[in-house]
């Protein structure tokens, strides 16, 4: 019921959104704190780490600032650094590409289906509890290759919570869509493909960010236990000889792709879902 | 009128019982809605009148008895049966205009013209400009319009329309009634109006039920002479449906 009350809350003007923004000489005083207090944190670390401080926390361990943008560069112009990256990239593009589409799914199905809520309902509930990283060693069992056991292993972290966001979502369409679309002469695919499918977008979206974020916990954490390639297996094995720079480039390499593919699916999802009542109406 | 008497739909419901769980809603209501005609239901709150409008679409099966839409069982939903819901029932995703040819295609219309036809409703139903909002940036009155011209837009042969004009203030919904028997005359077919306004019930209707509880038989169902004529003063029938809700 709270996505009906949601609904008929809508604001009548769009330009309401807009009034909490800040502007003029507000928001640069906004972008100033924010850049210094990013700043401050760097130089932070590097006094710690320059000044070899040790008080129980033994940053003498740790490499500085300077190091770690000096090998930045370094990496960045090798070809090693760029193939490791695609791989993990691509391995994120399939298990989570695979994810959105059975999650999305099977949620749809589970929400819609009494028959099929009974027979795979109980599987997943049961599935569910089991954190995908603990079933890397049944991926390398299971599959005649690593790359298919680690795309295994990312596809399973993101299933379940797309899937599970996506049942939800079916579950709180208001029945009045679905009532429309019958009494307009609409069949059961009509419902499906008119009500169904766009009303569950912002309850799939939240799933999608989720998802996001345990694929690539997943993905790094299988690469490092059985990779061969990928940006997870390359911090580890800089970790393995004492390459420490090379860590923490690595561990940056990582943030800025879960920063860039996170941020992807936010904006589809923004773009997708504008016509929520606290959705942005650009251009309409 | 002869075009009225082809174009509209004869309902009848026979001896129906409507549960949704546990106790019946509704049980052994018969009656028939000519074809053409603006039948109202009214009735004390929590009597069922949206229900039978659910039964009257396909929406609900009934417990017992039988639906009849000309004659032919009704089993489900069709489109010659369309519903206008009080509010909130329009796609949210869907700007006005796309609503409408919502209606359209899934009557079957050819894509070539849709979008043409419907632009006219939209200016039938005094929405031109409007046709690239979306809902939510449209007021409670405008997405009733919408409701109408998408209700209409099907060519269905009997309209359910519940309490469609029951959230809008008393002046938006004297307009609404005035558009509605506009379009309706346009438009002839069919209408079954839920209502619990009297005023609004002797405004539309050529008759009005009245339901009763369940298992109670009709309460009154009264022929208004001279329907939809503002002039005509309706003081004692007033008084007549005023004496059967409150029985």
């Amino acid at each position: 019921m709270t996505a009906i009350a949601a609904v008929t809350a809508a604001p009548a003007r769009p330009a309401e959104t807009e009034v909490s923004r800040r502007q003029g000489p507000a928001k640069w005083r906004g972008y100033t704190v924010k850049a210094l207090s990013v700043i401050a944190a760097v130089g932070i670390w590097q006094l710690l780490t320059a000044g070899h401080v040790r008080f129980w926390l033994r940053f003498d361990n740790l490499p500085t600032v300077t190091q770690i943008a000096t090998k930045f560069i370094e990496r960045l112009g090798a070809t090693q650094y760029w193939l490791d990256l695609m791989q993990s990239v691509i391995r994120i593009v399939s298990g989570f590409g695979l994810a959105a589409v059975i999650g999305a799914a099977v949620g749809i199905a589970l929400g819609r289906s009494r028959l099929f809520a009974d027979i795979v309902g109980p599987l997943t509930e049961l599935a569910r509890p089991i954190p995908a990283i603990a079933l890397v060693p049944v991926a390398i069992l299971l599959f005649p290759t690593d790359e298919a056991g680690i795309v295994f292993i990312t596809f399973l972290a993101a299933f379940f919570p797309i899937m599970v966001s996506t049942r939800h979502a079916v579950r709180a369409l208001p029945t009045l869509w679905e009532d429309s679309v019958r009494t307009l002469g609409g069949s059961r695919w009509d419902v499906l493909r008119q009500v169904v499918f766009p009303g569950v977008l912002p309850g799939l979206f939240g799933g999608l960010s989720v998802g996001m974020g345990v694929a690539w916990i997943c993905v790094v954490s299988a690469e490092m236990i059985s990779g061969r390639l990928g940006v997870g297996y390359r911090t580890w094995q800089a970790y393995t000889v004492l390459d420490y720079p090379s860590v923490f480039v690595g561990i940056i390499t990582i943030g800025a792709l879960g920063f860039g593919t996170s941020a992807a699916v936010e904006l589809i999802g923004r773009r997708l879902t504008r016509w929520l009542p606290r959705g942005e109406e650009n251009g309409r | 009128m002869s075009a009225v008497l082809t174009s509209g739909l004869r309902l009848e419901l026979d001896r129906i019982r409507l549960s949704y769980t546990g106790d019946p809603v509704v049980d052994g209501l018969s009656l028939t809605v000519q074809p053409g005609e603006i039948l109202v239901l009214t009735g004390p709150s929590g009597c069922g009148k949206s229900t039978v409008l659910r039964a009257l679409a396909g929406l609900l099966k009934p417990d017992a008895g039988r639906v009849l839409a000309d004659g032919e069982l009704v089993t489900t939903t069709s489109r010659d049966r369309g519903m206008v819901f009080q509010d909130s029932a329009l796609l949210p995703w869907r700007t006005v205009r796309s609503n409408i040819e919502l209606a359209l295609q899934l009557r079957g219309a050819p894509r070539a013209g849709r979008r043409e036809r419907a632009e006219r409703w939209i200016d039938e139903v005094g929405l031109t400009g409007f046709a690239d909002f979306l809902p939510k940036s449209l007021s409670g009155g405008m997405r009733q319009r919408v409701q109408l011209a998408r209700g209409l837009a099907g060519a269905p042969r009997a309209v359910l329309m519940d309490e469609p004009f029951g959230a809008l203030d008393a002046k938006t919904r004297n307009a609404m009634q005035g558009l509605l028997i506009d379009t309706w005359q346009a438009h002839p077919t069919t209408i079954v109006f839920v209502t619990h306004d009297v005023d609004e019930a002797l405004a539309l209707g050529d008759r009005v039920a009245v339901l009763g509880r369940p298992g109670q038989p009709l309460r009154a169902l009264l022929d208004v002479p001279s329907p939809r004529d503002a002039e005509v003063s309706r003081t004692e029938l007033r008084a007549e449906i005023l004496g059967a809700l409150h029985q």
